[in-house]
């Protein structure tokens, strides 16, 4: 192993010498320090060969310095923790960092798989639409797997993760994109005018470009300049410094999307600290200074490890005091590479040649390089590169080709802004021929671009407009902003011949080096006619890899432009969408997953319920007592029989809180209810409740329930479990705006009152226990509703309902007394056995007894249908009449409610099998109909079923075949009345 | 998006449950051609591009019903009124 860091310069850079770093790459420990990424930790240490690339296996190395690499993903942390795809680039170091290179086997010197790259010819554009297609049967089994396994990228995490994500709001008067030196200066001049000011940067350290630039502002180093801007917005009250925070996304009415990485740079999160926090930042007004991404030339062999970006060979050697190689050449298009490489030079790096594809260059920067003792070639090209990483390169000279040693090229071809985010509302960047960049277009409204990421690119210029954007919107949002104070940086002229390609170069050039789009698959896409950026774009698959194109739009997009003699604004560009870096699912989940996908609603008594041993399940957002098993039964049908078994014979009670509640208040009650339910509720008693249907609009049944009157003018109604919400938002909806002149105002009360249900024949004998009035036949009749008190005061409604079809009463108390009722009626009943029984016993006792539920209120069966007909009422209109009197609606041959038993009283029926006639084959039009609900009856000790078959009613005994391809059963069963049990309703009326 | 309740001022689009157009007004169920009121009343809607007005409930805030105006090309929201404060009486049902 190589000494630590022996790529390292002994002064200078943002980083904390005395804080040295561990961490491991592949198995090998290396040390680093406080201020590294992994990839500058990794080339300090001479690591030079990161990754293999997805397609062909072929050796990759680092590319870029930011969130544009390519290359250098890796899969970070190990175990629950491992995160595949992780660009090296922005991982901040940390002591114990893990990490280990992806898509090589069986190891990153040594990859089987490279044989790839022999393989591609028939892997190049559009290979998964023409090759491997013979014979047809072994794409799936064969290719595909194969296929599948020699390309990708990393692996993602086999166990749960065990951390945490958030969500978070904050509000703003502007948001700073970017804290880079327009980004610094815009939320600086606003914030000094008293604007609410966010400013997130994605970077660790905030100052964007600043903290790589070698010269001063305001007699201070530009990182200090940064620095101490930082420290004056930290300061303020009225500002929030982000950083480790991508603004990824904008959307409607100045809503952006944030991810702050809380935790990343640590070996785990700290105690109650998230992963990530997903940030909805609200502003009124946004600055985007974004800056710009240095662009590559394509050539032959540029996916060398060595070759790089000159911009990040740049930041490499001033920030992270790296030097990429020791034989650093560069090969450029403009004036920009040169200083850049003229100051690293300054800093020690040893940079040796520069070629241009220009001709002429500005002859003082030409005698500035060779002063500093660089070899210069103008009008040269790099033809070829040599070494498994980079060791030599070819380069053709107006004289002749030559061999130039190398270990490191970096690469301009020019910068493209940041336009992504101006684009997220479906504005297109503009073609800027000057600058030879797209630029923003339309952006959002509210957003307003400054700096390199509108294509100013002069530092001194990108701090001015940085400071004119801060103060324009601060202005535009009312508040008076001080004159900006911008110090004076002198900017050299822009000067860059486009260039993108070098033709008739050796070996293979790509122009998307994560997806190995190769210059030739634009070409092949070319000729094949696949010329539309977005089919070019879908055919190679250019761009569309996890950088989705950072530095392979343009030139991919400039090739073809080249090919088709249009020019790069004919051609196209594409558009950027949300994300703008990739966000992590669990991000966007936050609290949401597992059992804390939504939140559980408990019902009052459900303490209770779990003290006698119940058995609970989700229905919608409740958990419910499904039922209560006992020792020694073999199983639920045991335990639910004689839950139902012991209501029918003595007393039982069940907790249907989760019933919709909505109170009802004003003059008008009566009025509104008539026009919401088929039938009348103008006539409704004081003190009686009433059972009612009510339908859409489109003339099908929404939902049922009671409604009992307790005085003149107040009313509570209960809807079904499921419908609670849909109920309460109609009927709100009803009396807004369909009918504001009624007098009536409605509240939920779901939550506020407990209700249990009481049933069987020893019911009333245990109300009267804990009841504290009279609860006789004739104080309390069937569908009577009554206000009074029960365990010596508690406010309580007491209604006599009965969905089992035994002597029912329904007890509502204020919520909070809702377990003691429950103690209170076992208590009361302990001498007739009360036992409690769950939602599974309801249902069976309400098929017995002939009632329709969920099953049958499936929203596409209307009151004729179940049996309401006669309910409707033909002498006032209500929501859905008109539309429940279409001949659809009314057709006789509409299956209609009815019930069904096995003509084998041993056989099982199944919810949802399919009526046939006898002997009719099983086709869709023989369909009769299909079955709603089934259950064991321990009353009739045979399976009954209810179900909607055509013309039922006027079919009862005639026998059918209960058809149920899924489950591979049929058999023959009767068509009866629904009512199993008492169908002439003693019982409840007793 | 960002609706502006007048009762519980700018809230973020996720409080509130949408029902689409405004516009529409129950028919008379009297009419003679009731029937034909009612289809194009439940079942025809315009897709306009452009000036929209619709209803949106305020389900986790006030629970007012409010007809708000947006441009369904931009998701712009230019105003936003109670159902209450602008509905006019429909008359009693037959």
């Amino acid at each position: 192993m190589s000494a630590p860091n022996r790529n390292r310069l002994t002064s200078g850079g943002l980083i904390d010498r005395a804080k040295s770093l561990g961490f491991s790459f592949d198995g090998t420990s290396y040390q680093g320090y406080e201020g590294d990424t992994l990839a500058s930790a990794l080339l300090a240490n001479g690591v030079r060969l990161v990754g293999r690339s997805f397609k062909y296996h072929r050796p990759r190395g680092i590319v870029a310095a930011g969130a544009e690499e390519p290359n250098a993903l890796v899969e970070l942390r190990s175990g629950a923790r491992r995160e595949p795809n992780t660009r090296a680039t922005v991982t901040e170091l940390y002591d114990g960092l893990v990490a280990s290179s992806q898509n090589r086997w069986p190891s990153l010197a040594f990859d089987a798989l490279s044989l790839n790259r022999f393989l591609s010819p028939f892997l190049g554009a559009g290979f998964y639409y023409k090759t491997f297609m013979w014979p047809a049967a072994f794409w799936e089994k064969l290719y595909e797997p194969i296929i599948r396994r020699a390309a990708g990228l990393g692996r993602a995490a086999e166990e749960a993760d065990p951390d945490h994500y958030e969500k978070a709001t904050a509000f703003c008067d502007l948001l700073v994109i970017g804290a880079g030196p327009a980004g610094l200066m815009a939320a600086l001049t606003a914030a000094r005018s008293g604007a609410r000011v966010i400013l997130a940067d994605e970077d660790f350290l905030p100052g964007g470009g600043l903290n790589a630039e070698a010269g001063d502002i305001d007699r201070r180093p530009a990182p200090a300049f940064a620095a101490h801007v930082v420290a004056e917005l930290t300061s303020l009250p009225n500002v929030r410094v982000m950083r480790r925070t991508t603004v990824f996304g904008v959307y409607d009415s100045g809503t952006y999307g944030a991810l702050e990485r809380v935790s990343d740079h640590l070996p785990e999160p700290l105690p109650f600290q998230p992963r990530q926090r997903l940030w909805r930042l609200i502003a009124r007004r946004a600055v985007l200074a974004a800056g710009a991404t240095e662009r590559p030339i394509v050539f032959g062999g540029n996916d060398r490890p060595g070759v790089m970006l000159a911009g990040a060979v740049g930041t490499y050697v001033q920030r992270h005091a790296v030097l990429p190689g020791q034989k650093i050449a560069l090969f450029a298009n403009n004036d920009g590479a040169w200083r850049e490489m003229l100051a690293a030079q300054a800093a020690g790096a040893p940079v040796e040649t520069i070629i241009d594809v220009r001709a002429e260059v500005a002859p003082a920067l030409v005698a500035a390089a060779r002063a500093e003792g660089l070899r210069v070639l103008t009008g040269a090209q790099v033809i070829a590169t040599a070494g498994k990483t980079l060791t030599g390169l070819t380069v053709a000279t107006p004289s002749g080709t030559e061999r130039i040693a190398a270990d490191t090229l970096a690469v301009s071809g020019g910068w493209s802004p940041a336009v992504h985010l101006t684009c997220h509302h479906g504005g297109k960047p503009m073609w800027d021929a000057g600058l030879a960049a797209f630029v923003p277009g339309t952006c959002p409204p509210g957003l307003s671009v400054a700096g390199a990421a509108r294509g100013i690119f002069g530092l001194g210029a990108c701090l001015k407009d940085g400071a004119a954007m801060g103060a324009e919107a601060a202005e535009a949002l009312g508040f008076t902003v001080p004159a900006p104070d911008v110090p004076e940086v002198a900017d050299a002229a822009f000067a860059l011949t486009p260039f993108w390609h070098v033709e008739g170069s050796k070996g293979p050039a790509f122009v998307d080096l994560q997806n190995d789009v190769t210059a030739k698959d634009v070409g092949i896409a070319h000729k094949e006619g696949f010329r539309s950026v977005e089919l070019l774009k879908r055919y190679t698959t250019l761009g569309m890899a996890t950088d989705q194109g950072r530095t392979s739009n343009v030139t991919g997009l400039a090739i073809m432009a080249s090919l088709t003699g249009a020019s790069i604004p004919e051609t196209g560009t594409t558009i950027f969408r949300p994300p703008y870096t990739p966000v992590s699912l669990g991000a966007l989940a936050g609290h949401h997953r597992g059992k804390d996908f939504r939140p559980v609603r408990l019902t009052p008594t459900h303490e209770w319920a779990r003290a006698q041993g119940a058995v609970f399940i989700e229905t919608g957002a409740w958990l419910r007592a499904q039922y209560f098993p006992r020792k020694g039964e073999k199983d639920w049908l045991e335990t639910v029989s004689r839950e139902v078994t012991a209501v029918r014979a003595s007393v039982g009670l069940i907790d249907v809180s989760t019933f919709g509640k909505i109170d009802l208040q004003g003059a008008d009650v009566g009025a509104f209810l008539d026009r919401v339910y088929i039938n009348g509720f103008a006539g409704l008693a004081v003190g009686k409740a009433r059972y009612g249907v009510m339908l859409r609009e489109d003339g099908m049944v929404m939902d049922d329930g009671t409604t009992a009157r307790l005085s003149p003018e107040h009313y509570v109604m209960t809807t079904t479990t499921a419908n609670a919400a849909k109920v309460f938002q109609h009927l709100e909806f009803c009396l807004q705006v369909l009918w504001p002149e009624l007098d009536v105002a409605l509240s939920s009360v779901s939550e506020q009152w407990a209700q249990i249900a009481l049933a069987g024949p020893r019911a009333r004998d245990v109300l009267a226990r804990v009841a504290d009035g009279d609860v006789s036949n004739a104080a309390l009749p069937f569908m009577g509703a009554i206000e009074c008190t029960v365990m010596g005061g508690v406010k309580a409604r007491l209604f006599r309902l009965s969905f089992s079809g035994e002597l029912g009463y329904e007890i509502a108390v204020p919520a909070r007394h809702g377990a003691a009722l429950a103690a209170a009626l076992m208590q009361a009943g302990e001498e007739f056995g009360i036992t409690p029984y769950g939602i599974e016993a309801l249902g069976v006792m309400r098929i017995e007894k002939g009632h329709v539920s969920g099953n049958e209120l499936s929203g596409q069966t209307t009151a004729g249908d179940l049996g309401f007909g006669r309910m409707a009422s033909t002498k006032k209109d209500y929501i859905g009449r008109v539309m429940a009197a279409r001949p659809g609606l009314t057709d006789p041959e509409r299956p209609c409610f009815v019930g069904f038993r096995p003509v084998d009283r041993s056989r099982r029926l199944r919810a949802g099998a399919h009526f046939l006639k006898l002997g009719a084959a099983p086709t869709l039009a023989n369909d009769q109909g299909y079955m709603t609900s089934v259950a064991y009856s321990p009353h009739l000790r045979h399976w009954i079923g209810l179900g909607l078959i055509k013309r039922g009613p006027e079919r009862l005994g005639e026998r059918v075949r209960a058809y149920d391809p899924v489950r591979g059963e049929e058999i023959e069963v009767e068509i009866c009345a629904p009512g199993f049990i008492d169908p002439e309703g003693v019982r409840l009326r007793g | 998006m960002r609706i502006p309740c007048p009762y519980c001022g700018e809230r973020d689009a996720h409080e509130f449950a949408t029902l689409g157009d405004a516009t529409l007004t129950r028919p008379d169920p009297a009419a003679a051609d009731a029937d034909a009121q009612f289809h194009d009343y439940v079942y025809l809607r315009d897709n306009p591009a452009g000036a929209h007005e619709e209803w949106w409930y305020h389900a986790n805030g006030c629970r007012q019903w409010l007809r708000v105006a947006r441009d369904t090309r931009t998701h712009a929201i230019s105003g936003a009124v109670a159902a209450r404060a602008t509905e006019q009486a429909s008359g009693e049902p037959a």
